[in-house]
Order: structure tokens, then C-alpha cells, then sequence
């Protein structure tokens, strides 16, 4: 261990010779033990800090103590590189289990499973981040990026994830989120958001992914909800990557191609972002039912509703439409699919005299040229020919905006 | 004497009659006094009760051993469900060794290390000590080691596996019940099964109220009791894969848990089937699904998650994801039985 020479020489001429001041990890042979034991042995407040280099685990390594930050020289600079993981050691690279916490300047590389999972905290910070799978997109790949879970009050912000085999970048079951200024590409999602309440996603980029980005809600999970995002300001461009997830998981259905895609969500605003160049959709927004997967919870509400798209430019896309969702596109309209793709689906439950409420409806203005579609996916999946229309008119009106997301000592 | 004079000097300077273990950890194990001599022998002092669970949790193959110390005249409150309420300085002891031959017990046993779970003023905190080579004491050690284990099966077979010993987080991602360390062996359905004592054979919970280390319990025959997953006697085929979900898999799995995210709960007594996993999409398995769709396929156990998990040795696909690096094949059995008997109530469409 290296010590901070000034902090020394400061504390020697105040002859307070008790504080070494912050030490400084720097790779080593017993690195593993070395990390670990600084993780649990760190008081509430402390920072534990990380020097250039290269530093390997075999294990996950995880933090259960309050407040802290980890900090690192950058993230091409110091690298937590968990390639060599041991089977019984952990399912992650890093695992948090407090809040309070920040991750900042570094990045973590290879892990086997999940490269950083937050779970069950109140205030969580991921500042200048890289997580990366160096082989480049695989399905032996890790499935999360930057993963919190069951928390609240998270920060995801100037981070860049590669090469998840599921999503870069995935907040689940969360409440109070803001998603900001971060990068994602080459993985199968590039951001996603999971039955979450509370989202700000905005000045994202996501690129060369198989799908940009995800407002989704799945059954069988504890949080039901999934409502109250806005999704603007983000460059969602060219997500036509191969799906390479491991068959089975639920994302490994999605086809390449898709830009954002909205599914079984309720409250999603969706404002000034560049959506170009997604093969199958720019734009979707699809029930649960689209996966054709079984729905085996009885509080699940598998349907989008309150949905407000507007201001966006489109361009480019629909131009190889693949999967279910491409098929169906492409019976009817070739090569030339729509900018925004709806399936149609509606909530028998809400309906009042035949017709949704206004503020439950898909609401769809002012985004320039682009195209719609309503390709009535329940009809195709009743076995009965689908009524396909482009008419925007039953959705050309406004939904109130939803609220701006505050962080304490964020924003 | 030195530690006698030492714990009196706590008392005094503290205001209270137990040391501060989990504040200021001993490095020794035998600083505890939980065992005759140097502890090599496993002989617990007057005052440490040795037990076992009907059910126990696979440690690749581990042998372990499980004492319970009360403090000087205090006891433990018995409850059908929950963890028994126990009183402030319990310590929970776990001995982790390997046979060096399972044909032949009286080669003696390596011993790896000793768990404890003492019952602080904050609660309950999770400590190991690791064993030393020659077998004389165990030191502590809070960012975990792994220790390469060779050792002689029941079928004769040499067995090597990279041991792993937890760091004191992994304690509690197994322990942590909403929001706080709890115990998981002290539980009625886990104890209440017969025990070989020093002076005969007896009901652990009789024998535990017997000598006033527990209160409040009925007679053991109105206990819950879980099977032994092993000993068809003990309960039926989903009796006894349940009990070996539950042990094995529901102390992060079931809710206020660490995998709670999941939606899945393998307590025995969970009888809703999409919380057993019935059809249930993961949701983030990620490499863990090996292509397949669901949790728990009915009547088609090669089709099912849960199983080939339990079936892995691949470190982001293995579950538990800690505390085991080889598969339970007696465990995975059962489980293969338990979904290929169930009954499918629909058809895959």
C-alpha cells in the first residue's frame, strides 16, 4: 500500500500523526483479500480508492457498509477485471447492499455474471463509469451492465456499457431514477427500464445495439408497477446488432432492429429524441402478449397505456423488419415499415363505451413525417385477419406532461 | 486468566456482563471457550449445545458441525415459524471439515473453518475462522479464503474441489432477512428431530427445553418439522424436495430476502405455483437459462431452469451462486424426481 505523500507531510507538520490519510489500492498478488477486506472494513463516509492499473478478482467483491464511494483514476485507467472468476465465489463483479453509494472514475471488465448490482439501497450513484465485456458481444457475456434493483433514488450518469448479453445499462424495480448523458452500444439492450417508477432517461446515446432502448414491464416479478418515465433528448440510432442473449431469457426474443420499444408499461413520455435507423421499428409499443410467452401472475396488466409520443424526429429505419413484430410489419408494408409500430392492444378493462379514455390512450403528435402503424396484433393472434391501419388520427392528442424526476443533492 | 481480567475491564468500562465479539472480533476461535482443549477434538465445553438440521444445506459435501451457546442461564423463545428469539451473547457455531476417507471416519477429519453467528447488542453478526494446518486453531478472517480440499468419498473416489470460505458479506447474503441477520437452523421445523446426546438419544427441542435452553415449546410432536431430504422415511417425494429448496435455496429466494427481485420463493411451505417457479419467466438469468424459457417446466425436468442451475458448475449459472463450487448430485436427483412427478396443469402453447 502506497500512502498519499501530501496527506503524510500535512499531517506530520501538524503532528496529528494518528491519520495516514486515504490509501490508495494499487494491484498486487493478494489483491482479492486486499479489496475485499478495505470493503468490509470501511466506516460509513470513507472513500475507498482505487490507482491506475489493471486489478484481477477471481470473486465477486461486494460492499455492505453506508455511504461510501469508490473511486478510481478513470475508467481506462483503473480496470476491476473479473475474467478469471471462480465458480461458488459470487454472481456478480461487485455487489452493493448499502445505500448511499457512489461508483466513479473506473470501469469493471469481464465479469461472469453481472458486472455491478446494486441491491435494495436508498441512493445510489454510478458517475463516469465503463463496464465492458472485452470480447465484444457474445451470449457467454455477463447479462447486466450497471444494475440496480429494488432501490430507490438512483443515479446512472456519463457511463458507457459494452457487451452485455442482456442490457448495458438495466434499472429494475426501482423507484426515482435519472439515466443521464450515458452511452450504450453493442450489447443486446442498450438501456432498459424495468417495472420501475420514476424514470428521467434523457441525453443518452444508444447505438449498434440489437435493441436501443427498453421501457418494459414483466410478470411474476414483487413490483408491479411500471409507470412515470420520461424518455427524451436521447440519440437512439442504427440498434440493428444480431440478438445474441442466451435462448430462453426473455430478451433473446427480441428481434434486431429495434430503437425504443415500449411493452406492458403505463406512463411513459416520450419527447425530443433522435430515433434513426432501427431496421425493424424506430418506435414500437407492444402488450406482453406480443413475447407469446405465458402470463402466470394475476396482477400482471400486460397492456400500454398512457403513452405520449411527441417532438421526436424520425428518420431512416423499418427497412428489414425481423421476428414476430417484423413479420407482421413487413406483410404489409415490405421494406418501407413504419416509424412508430403499435400492436393494437387494448385493455378490455378499461374500456369505456367501446373506446379508451383519453388519458389512458396512446397520444401521438407533432414528430414531423413519421410514419404510423397500428398492425392489431390481438386480431393476428386470435387466428383472425388483422384490421392494419396508419390512420394517426385516433391518436393525434395530447397527454399533461409527467413530472420532472428530483434526486436529493442531484438535481 | 488474562481474558477473565480482560472481560471484567469490558464489563466495567461497557455496563454489561458479555464481551463486545462482533465490535471487537477475538482473532482466535479458542478466545470463545466453545470447545474442550484445542478444539481439534470438536468436544463442545459444558454449556455449548451440539444439533443438527433435518435438512441441511449442501457445502460441497462439507461434514459440519452446529453448537449453540446461551448465555450463563438464559434462554431461547420458542416459536412454530420464525427464527426462536434468543437472547443477547448467543453464539451460533458451524464447524466446516472433510473426512479425509468417508469409508473410514476414524482417519479423522481436516478441519477448514468455524462459522459463527453471535447475537450482538445490534444484532446478530456473522464471523469465520479459519482452521490452521496443524489443526490447532482457527483464526479470524473477514475477506474469505479458498482452500484446495482433497479428500476420499464413500465410493472411494479422490475428490479435489477449491474449498471457498466466506467473507463475512457472504454471511449475510445468505442470513439477511429484511434487512437483518437472522439465524436459519434455529427454527422449529429445522430442529425438531432426535439427536444423539452423550447420555442417549433425544428430541432436540425436549432435550433443549429439558435442560432450559428453550421455552415455550409444545410437545415436539405438535412442532413443525421439515423432512430429511435424504430419508424417504421422513416424507413424501415433494416433501422432500421442498425441504431441500427451502434449505438450500430460500434464504435468498423467498420474500425480504436478497434474491426477493427475483419473484421466486422456494420456502417449503410457498404453495402459490408462480412463486415456485411454474412456468415462471426468469427475469435476470442472463447465461443462467441455458435456453431454456422457464423456472419449472411440470413433468419435463431437462426443460426447466431450477434444475439446470442446481446442475452447473459455471460460476454466473451455478446456484446457490455462493457456498458450493460442485454439484449436490444426490440434491439435483430429487429435484430431477420432484418435476418430472408434477402435473402439468396446462399445455405449453
Amino acid at each position: 500500500m502506497k500512502m498519499m505523500t501530501g496527506n503524510w507531510l500535512i499531517g506530520f507538520l501538524l503532528l496529528t500523526a494518528c491519520d495516514p490519510g486515504p490509501q490508495i489500492i494499487v494491484p498486487g498478488r493478494d489483491v482479492q483479500r486486499e479489496v475485499q477486506r478495505a470493503l468490509i472494513n470501511a466506516a460509513p463516509g470513507d472513500t475507498v480508492r482505487f490507482g491506475e492499473g489493471i486489478f484481477l478478482f477471481r470473486k465477486t467483491l461486494s460492499l455492505d457498509v453506508e455511504n461510501i464511494t469508490i473511486t478510481g483514476a478513470g475508467p481506462d485507467k483503473t480496470i476491476l477485471k473479473f475474467k478469471d472468476q471462480v465458480t461458488g465465489s459470487g454472481g456478480e463483479g461487485l455487489l452493493v447492499t448499502k445505500g448511499g453509494f457512489t461508483l466513479e472514475n473506473i470501469a469493471v471488465e469481464d465479469s461472469r455474471g453481472d458486472a455491478i448490482k446494486v441491491s435494495g439501497v436508498d441512493g445510489v450513484s454510478f458517475k463516469n463509469v465503463r463496464v465492458e465485456w472485452t470480447q465484444g458481444p457474445s451470449p457467454e457475456n455477463g447479462a447486466y451492465g450497471l444494475y440496480p434493483v429494488e432501490s430507490r433514488n438512483v443515479l446512472i450518469e456519463g457511463c458507457t456499457a459494452i457487451g452485455a448479453a442482456d442490457a448495458g445499462i438495466y434499472v429494475g424495480q426501482c423507484e426515482n431514477i435519472i439515466v443521464r448523458n450515458n452511452t450504450a452500444k453493442m450489447n443486446v439492450a442498450g438501456i432498459e427500464v424495468e417495472n420501475s417508477v420514476g424514470a428521467d432517461v434523457y441525453d443518452n446515446v444508444t447505438t449498434d445495439n440489437t435493441a436501443g432502448m427498453l421501457v418494459f414491464k414483466l410478470p411474476n416479478l414483487p413490483k408491479k408497477e411500471s409507470r412515470q418515465c420520461r424518455v427524451f433528448n436521447n440519440v437512439i440510432t442504427a440498434n440493428n446488432r444480431p440478438n445474441f442473449a442466451k435462448p430462453g431469457t426473455l430478451i433473446s426474443g427480441l428481434p434486431p432492429g429495434g430503437g425504443l420499444i415500449l411493452m406492458a408499461t403505463d406512463e411513459v413520455e416520450v419527447f425530443g429524441n433522435e430515433i434513426a435507423d432501427n431496421d425493424t421499428a424506430n418506435l414500437s409499443i407492444l402488450s406482453f402478449r406480443s413475447t407469446k410467452r405465458k402470463i402466470k401472475d394475476k396482477d400482471f396488466d400486460p397492456f400500454c397505456e398512457s403513452i405520449h409520443i411527441h417532438d421526436n424526429t424520425f428518420s431512416g429505419g423499418g427497412t428489414n423488419p425481423i421476428g414476430d413484430l417484423g413479420e407482421a410489419i413487413k406483410a404489409v408494408f415490405g421494406n418501407h415499415g413504419p416509424d412508430i409500430v403499435y400492436d393494437g392492444s387494448l385493455d378490455r378493462k378499461s374500456l369505456v363505451d367501446g373506446r379508451i379514455p383519453v388519458e389512458s390512450s396512446v397520444a401521438i403528435h407533432d414528430n414531423g413525417d413519421a410514419s404510423f402503424a397500428n398492425l392489431d396484433l390481438a386480431a393476428t393472434a386470435a387466428g383472425k385477419e388483422p384490421s392494419v391501419t396508419t390512420d394517426l388520427a385516433p391518436h393525434a392528442h395530447s397527454l399533461e406532461a409527467l413530472k420532472p424526476i428530483h434526486i436529493d443533492g442531484v438535481n | 486468566m488474562r481474558l477473565l481480567l480482560f472481560g471484567l475491564a469490558t464489563c466495567v468500562i461497557v455496563g454489561c456482563g458479555i464481551p463486545d465479539y462482533l465490535g471487537d472480533p477475538p482473532n482466535r476461535l479458542s478466545s470463545y471457550d466453545l470447545f474442550d482443549g484445542d478444539g481439534a477434538s470438536q468436544e463442545p465445553e459444558n454449556g455449548v449445545v451440539p444439533y443438527a438440521v433435518n435438512s441441511q444445506l449442501f457445502s460441497d459435501y462439507a461434514l459440519k458441525r452446529r453448537f449453540i451457546k446461551l448465555p450463563g442461564g438464559e434462554s431461547a423463545a420458542y416459536g412454530p415459524t420464525e427464527t426462536f428469539e434468543m437472547p443477547i451473547g448467543t453464539i451460533i457455531a458451524k464447524t466446516f471439515s472433510y473426512p479425509k476417507d468417508a469409508r473410514d471416519p476414524s482417519q479423522g477429519e481436516r478441519l477448514l473453518e468455524t462459522r459463527l453467528l453471535i447475537h450482538g447488542k445490534e444484532g446478530w453478526g456473522g464471523l469465520t475462522y479459519i482452521w490452521n494446518f496443524k489443526q490447532t486453531e482457527a483464526f479470524l478472517e473477514v475477506a474469505g479464503h479458498d482452500v484446495v480440499a482433497t479428500w476420499i468419498d464413500k465410493k472411494g473416489d479422490v475428490q479435489i474441489n477449491e474449498y471457498q470460505i466466506p467473507n463475512t458479506n457472504q454471511c449475510k447474503q445468505c442470513h439477511t432477512l429484511n434487512d437483518r441477520i437472522v439465524p436459519i437452523g434455529i427454527r422449529a421445523r429445522h430442529l425438531n428431530r432426535e439427536f444423539e446426546y452423550p447420555e442417549g438419544t433425544e428430541n432436540q427441542l425436549t432435550h433443549w427445553s429439558r435442560i432450559g435452553v428453550l421455552r415455550g415449546a409444545p410437545n415436539h410432536n405438535e412442532s413443525p418439522k421439515l423432512a430429511d431430504y435424504d430419508d424417504p422415511e421422513t416424507g413424501s417425494l415433494d416433501d422432500r424436495a421442498r425441504a431441500w429448496l427451502e434449505i438450500n435455496c430460500a434464504h435468498c429466494h423467498t420474500q425480504g430476502a436478497r434474491a426477493w427481485n427475483t419473484g421466486l420463493d422456494l420456502m417449503a411451505s410457498q404453495t402459490d405455483e408462480s412463486l415456485l417457479g411454474i412456468y415462471k419467466t426468469p427475469s435476470a438469468a442472463g447465461r443462467g437459462t441455458g435456453g431454456f424459457r422457464y423456472d419449472i417446466v411440470p413433468g419435463k425436468p431437462e426443460e426447466s431452469i431450477l434444475l439446470h442451475r442446481i446442475l452447473s458448475e459455471e460460476p454466473d449459472v451455478a446456484m446457490p451462486e455462493i457456498g458450493r463450487t460442485i454439484v449436490h448430485r444426490e440434491g439435483a436427483e430429487l429435484v430431477r424426481h420432484w418435476i418430472a412427478n408434477m402435473e402439468d396443469g396446462e399445455n405449453e402453447n
